[in-house]
């Protein structure tokens, strides 16, 4: 039963192995970097960002086809340059820069619509750009798990400056003049982790498995190492589940998977023990000692 | 677009032919017309031949199932006398582009007449046809098929051009709309028409040689969409997709997985990929079934120019022969 269920469609096919690889390495990955944009109150630059690459990529594609390579290296430079030119642009003018951004990303949205539809020749350019995580190929899998391997190492050296522009961004401006530096990282990781995810999952589902378990994940931990460790599980737990669904019910995977986590995060916002729902509203018993 | 562009060219150079060579005859202004993909596009041009300036809104290798309309498309459509459209539903965004170009010409619908497939028949009778081979005698894995016909069409499988009777239905109903539109050069018209379908006859009786010699167990393809239903109904073939009929629909894990058991089931020794769609996941499946890709067919596009499949007619052989090669070795 338990067999059928979970595991036989990973022993019987190679691709379900392969999806699940794929997806545990995006929520390795991913999942931290959600963690510090939901702590740092950027949770939707992530979707900005995600925006912010497809010119990059439909050049490309444009350029050499189908090639992982090209797609990838488009989308890592376009989304840097849109990181940096909101950035750069937040720090020489009074703009804020939430709203350079969203100028920035709207622009470079606006410049991958226009290239796809005048030079590509109507091949659905969304499913070209943006894989499957049924249909991971051996290079595809690669690449996914270095940018997981990578995206970890650049957290653990930036981690204390990192925490510390989430608590107090002023003072880690005034003690170190790494602050610049530990943002544009952070930005570039942000970028190569939605890159990453695009070829697992598409375009929203990857922004989804970066922002949803970090948002789960804040019903159950207090320390930062407790909420990345929380919701790497979330993340994890839900591609599983996910994956097991398209299988059973014919779902589409992608969908199925940042349902699950939204369903995960429902349940965290209610029951969560650190100010869910009903923590929140129960009579407290603290201070008894 | 370049084809869009080249046929502005073309009919500028026409008309500026037109103008200085004092013999061309001032009625001799060839009719605009608008067909909406490549193939038709192909079959207008044989038939309509000099007479005609045609704009095709969907160049080759485009995606019709997805295309979104440019004003540049729009105005084609305002300034044609007729419109050619496969019909079945296959241009979901003909009416709204005709309405808002509002097109005051003819529309010609080049699946009039055709017998058409319905979706769950079109299941139904390859389950029944192959009913008497052994391999196909567990039909539970086809049952999850079912689900994912018809998600994006209406009730009938738009490809009818697949089928090369259809090509003459095709041919019929555009050289009766070119004639009515233009009766001076009717006559012309069906002589056209005529050639054009003595070479689809021609054309039809090697494809049934080639696949009538396939061997009863080689006669399932696999391919990336739904496309070839009224291939498969002339030949006898069974095709498998794991996308279903439109390129619009997302996959999911268990359309896979019913391949992959088939693949396997059947000992299908090669699986097919296509010009217009996404082939990453037919590699995937070649890789892990052992299956080998058997070769590129076209589907609802032409090839460029260069390319091996640039008329409805080469399409067609190159198809059946990518086909024949792939399956009868």
């Amino acid at each position: 039963m338990i067999w059928d269920l979970m595991l036989a469609p990973f022993a019987d096919f190679g691709f379900m192995r392969r999806a699940l690889l794929g997806c545990i390495a995006v929520s390795v990955g991913a999942t931290p970097v959600g963690v510090f944009l939901m702590l740092r109150h950027m949770s939707l630059t992530g979707d900005a960002m995600a925006h912010a690459i497809l010119p990059g990529a439909a050049i490309g594609y444009l350029v050499s086809g189908l090639s992982l390579g090209a797609m990838t290296i488009g989308g890592l430079v376009a989304g840097m340059i849109v990181a940096l030119a909101s950035g750069f642009v937040a720090r020489v003018t009074s703009l804020r820069e939430d709203a350079s951004l969203a100028a920035f990303y709207l622009i470079s949205l606006a410049l991958g619509v226009l290239i796809v539809s005048t030079h590509g020749n109507n091949v659905d350019l969304m499913h070209v750009l943006f894989g499957t995580v049924l249909a991971l190929d051996d290079t595809a899998l690669i690449l996914l798990c270095s940018f997981a391997s990578l995206s970890v190492l650049v957290l653990a050296l930036l981690f204390r400056p990192l925490v510390l522009e989430c608590a107090d961004p002023q003072f880690l401006r005034s003690v170190s003049k790494l602050s610049g530096v530990t943002h544009f990282t952070f930005l570039a990781l942000v970028v190569m982790n939605l890159v990453g995810g695009f070829h697992a999952l598409g375009t929203l589902m990857a922004v989804g498995i970066m922002i949803l378990p970090g948002a789960a994940a804040r019903f159950w931990a207090e320390s930062i190492a407790g909420l990345i460790a929380v919701a790497a599980l979330i993340a994890m737990f839900s591609s599983l589940i996910g994956l097991l669904l398209s299988f059973h019910y014919s779902l589409p995977s992608g969908p199925a998977i940042i349902l699950v986590a939204g369903v995960g995060y429902g349940l965290s916002l209610i029951f969560g023990p650190v100010g869910g729902a009903i923590a929140q509203n129960l009579p407290r018993r603290k201070f008894e000692t | 677009m370049t084809s869009l562009r080249s046929v502005f060219a073309s009919a500028t150079a026409l008309a500026t032919l037109s103008f200085t060579i004092p013999t061309a005859s001032w009625a001799e202004q060839p009719i605009p017309v608008v067909a909406t993909f490549s193939i038709l596009g192909d079959m207008v041009e044989r038939i309509g031949g000099e007479h005609i300036a045609l704009t095709t809104l969907v160049g080759p290798e485009g995606d019709t199932h997805v295309y979104q309309p440019t004003p540049k498309a729009a105005r084609s459509v305002a300034e044609a006398d007729l419109l050619f459209m496969n019909g079945l539903e296959f241009e979901g965004w003909l009416e709204r582009l005709a309405e808002a170009a509002s097109f005051d010409g003819a529309m010609v619908v080049a699946t009039t007449g055709i017998s058409p497939i319905a979706f769950e028949e079109h299941e139904d009778n390859d389950h029944d046809e192959h009913a008497g081979h052994d391999e196909h005698d567990e039909h539970d894995e086809h049952a999850g098929h079912d689900e994912h016909a018809g998600h994006d069409h209406g009730t009938f499988d738009p490809h009818a051009w697949q089928s090369l009777d259809n090509a003459v239905i095709y041919a019929n109903n555009i050289a009766a709309g070119l004639a009515q539109a233009d009766p001076a050069n009717a006559s012309e018209y069906y002589t056209n028409r005529a050639a054009f379908v003595a070479e689809i006859v021609a054309l039809k009786s090697d494809i049934d040689a080639m696949m009538a010699a396939l061997p009863a167990d080689k006669r399932t393809v696999v391919t990336p969409h739904d496309a070839f239903g009224y291939f498969a109904e002339a030949y006898d073939l069974t095709f498998e997709a794991p996308q279903g009929m439109s390129t619009e629909s997302e996959v999911s894990a268990a359309d896979v997985a019913a391949l992959i058991t088939q693949i396997r089931r059947e000992s299908i020794s090669a699986v097919f990929i296509e010009s217009i769609t996404d082939n990453r996941m037919m590699e995937q499946i070649a890789n892990e079934t052992g299956a080998t890709i058997g070769g590129t067919l076209y589907s609802d596009a032409l090839s460029g120019e260069t390319g091996p499949a640039s008329t409805y007619l080469d399409m067609m052989r190159h198809n059946a022969t990518t086909l024949s090669d792939a399956l009868g070795s």
